[in-house]
């Protein structure tokens, strides 16, 4: 038999150009993100859409949050909102406190608050502040995941208990107006950061190109995360748990691990997102925002890290062109998406361009269409070898 | 005589008052194959859950190697050295036989070994070599959802070798397979069992034959008699229950 297993050093040469091409191309996509896109639609006269560009880019990465334990892990979590208002919030503590010494922030006087709670004290220090953005989810995270992992809840059942966490924080922070002003949430957009109006052009540059950078950040996480050794345990507690028991592996740990980091993914996002919108209220602790989370990663695609990117940034962006002029439209259309999605596609926009969307193009191409055998046939090597000794006789002939 | 790797004493398992296992009593040495056989619902597959961890008994205890199993969950015991192959191949289907073999392989297995420790070079050659013993190179690195029943099958004692356990649990391993693939499996188990303690579970008498030295008879959840595969098949009790009522169709 003339197949051969390649050995490991020429191996590993072989892969590391893939993915030396990757991080080529998503490092060009950033600085066209950064650099190209910013004049163009200002020249255009629609700097807003650059604005919601860095919005839904700061969402994306809660995207890859969840992309990361729904699509590779298999656990649905409807509630990763609470993990995107933790870090919004303690940013927006923060700003809140930009104002002179001795006073305290203006809503606080509506209730008769004289003294700053001691849980605001922290938000003075901007390291800590930094921390706690994903530090917070993370631990929250964190303790709801050892708590229901340990007791081996799965499925469904997970679904609703971070549903049901949502809720309580969503109640908690709704209800607290003397702690946290309640309902009213926080406003950043007229506080000051290092002396300069968040709300300003400026400043709002420096979180675009933040949001950007960190992005790029978190999918190069993710893509650490899922491949190598840690990316296939994920997969294999994904398709058949209690089979990785039997194999001697406690899946605990590795579900509390991207647990956690799927939350802290969501503070980072929650941060970034509050400083370009402007405000954060408890109302990012309801159930819808949580469930659209899901669907921007069901639209781009399970378990691809791209597709999660770009399913965040396509809803969202027909979110806001249909909203602005059909308004009661969106939500009907929000769900008929939905269904079209789980009935049509599957596996999402990026799995589909995997699959059928290669062949179609070629057909648009009037490219040949490569003949349809059992996928097994497709890519077994034996065939393959057939298959190239096969033409290369008749090129001899 | 051998240490008993395996000891079993009064063990009950009932679900709601239906008594799977009731007042079980089994060893085995170490270094011995077993082969189990029993009519459906003997209670053959709720056996190895109790020994695997994954059904608590209700009454009595397990011991492997003197140690009791009773509060150790599934993951724990198979580190301490008691490997089970599934009834239907359970393997990782989205992951190739290569990725399969590496999991069950590694000795690390927390989760900060998987992020932070590449696969020891001596765990490479192990999974190379397995990939040679159950015949799968070639297709090393498909998803091994691609895999035909057998293909599977072969990988899944693969697994369980790469996991180098002491005790091995079978769970019907020729199911589905062919004459001759039937044939190499039994003798990888003869080979195997130079070397590991061996329990089996089966219904294909041709192959129990093949194998077996010692067998035991499991009958509405307890032993109905243990002996060679000769004393078996002339105990008239066994006769009644089982290859009688099999000879009959």
């Amino acid at each position: 038999m003339s197949i051969e297993i390649i050995p490991d050093g020429k191996g590993k040469g072989k892969n590391r150009k893939p993915l030396l091409i990757e991080a080529g191309i998503v490092a060009a996509i950033a600085v066209i993100v950064l650099f190209v896109l910013p004049p163009i639609f200002t020249g255009l006269g629609a700097g807003f859409q650059i604005g919601l560009l860095g919005r839904f880019m700061a969402l994306a990465i809660a995207a890859l949050g969840i992309d990361l334990i729904w699509g590779y892990t298999g656990m649905l979590s409807l509630g990763h909102g609470l993990f995107v208002a933790l870090g919004g919030y303690a940013l927006a503590m923060y700003l809140q406190l930009q104002i002179p010494a001795g006073q305290i922030p203006d809503f606080f006087q509506l209730y008769g608050v004289s003294e700053l709670p001691t849980f605001w004290q922290p938000f003075y220090s901007f390291p800590f502040t930094i921390v706690a953005i994903f530090a917070i989810p993370m631990l929250v995270g964190g303790i709801l995941g050892y708590l229901v992992f340990r007791n081996r809840i799965r499925g469904v059942y997970f679904s609703i208990l971070t549903q049901a966490a949502l809720i309580v924080f969503f109640n908690f922070f709704n209800g607290q107006q003397k702690l946290i002003n309640g309902t009213n949430g926080l406003k950043t957009d007229t506080t000051t950061i290092f002396g300069a109006q968040v709300g300003s052009p400026p400043v709002q540059a420096v979180f675009y190109g933040l949001t950007v950078i960190l992005l790029v950040a978190a999918y190069a996480l993710c893509r650490w995360l899922t491949s190598g050794r840690l990316g296939r345990m994920l997969v294999a507690i994904r398709d058949d748990e209690p089979r990785v028991r039997f194999s001697g592996y406690n899946p605990t740990g590795y579900k509390v691990l991207v647990f956690a980091v799927s939350a802290g993914l969501a503070g980072i996002a929650g941060a970034l997102y509050t400083v370009q919108s402007g405000i954060i209220t408890p109302a990012q602790m309801n159930i819808a925002p949580s469930i659209e989370i899901v669907i921007w990663v069901a639209v781009g695609g399970r378990a691809s890290l791209v597709g999660a990117i770009l399913g965040a940034l396509l809803v969202n962006f027909a979110k806001s062109t249909l909203s602005a002029q059909f308004p009661e439209v969106w939500l009907f259309f929000q769900g008929a998406l939905f269904l079209a999605v789980v009935t049509l596609l599957p596996s999402g926009i990026v799995g589909w361009l995997r699959t059928e969307g290669i062949q179609n193009l070629r057909s648009l191409l009037g490219l040949r269409q490569p003949v349809a055998t059992y996928p097994s046939l497709e890519t077994d090597p034996e065939v393959k070898y057939e298959r190239q000794s096969v033409g290369n006789r008749e090129s001899d002939g | 005589m051998n240490a008993k790797v395996l000891e079993i004493e009064n063990l009950t398992v009932s679900f709601d008052g239906f008594k799977a296992l009731n007042q079980l009593n089994f060893s085995l040495d170490e270094g011995e194959l077993r082969v189990i056989i029993g009519p459906n619902g003997a209670g053959k597959t709720t056996f190895l859950d109790v020994i695997t961890g994954k059904v608590q008994p209700t009454v009595g205890q397990v011991r492997f190697k003197g140690k009791n199993l009773r509060s150790l969950s599934e993951d724990q015991i198979s580190r301490s050295g008691i490997g089970r192959k599934f009834q239907t191949p359970r393997v990782y289907l989205k992951l190739t036989p290569r990725e399969n073999l590496e999991i069950s392989c590694s000795r690390s297995k927390n989760v900060f070994a998987a992020l932070f420790q590449p696969i020891p070079a001596a765990e490479r050659r192990t999974v190379a070599g397995l990939l040679e013993t159950i015949d799968l190179t070639a297709k090393a690195d498909l998803p091994a959802e691609l895999l035909s029943h057998g293909e599977k099958q072969r990988l899944e004692i693969g697994m369980l070798v790469a996991q180098a356990p002491d005790l091995l649990l079978v769970d019907e391993p020729v199911a589905g397979l062919t004459d001759e693939e039937t044939e190499a499996v039994g003798d990888l188990l003869l080979a195997l069992a130079e070397s590991h303690s061996i329990v089996v579970i089966e219904h294909d008498m041709e192959f129990v034959r093949q194998i077996a030295r010692q067998v035991t008879v499991l009958h509405q959840g307890t032993v109905l008699c243990e002996g060679s595969m000769s004393e078996v098949q002339t105990d008239p009790r066994v006769i009644e229950v089982y290859l009688g009522h099999q000879e009959e169709e």
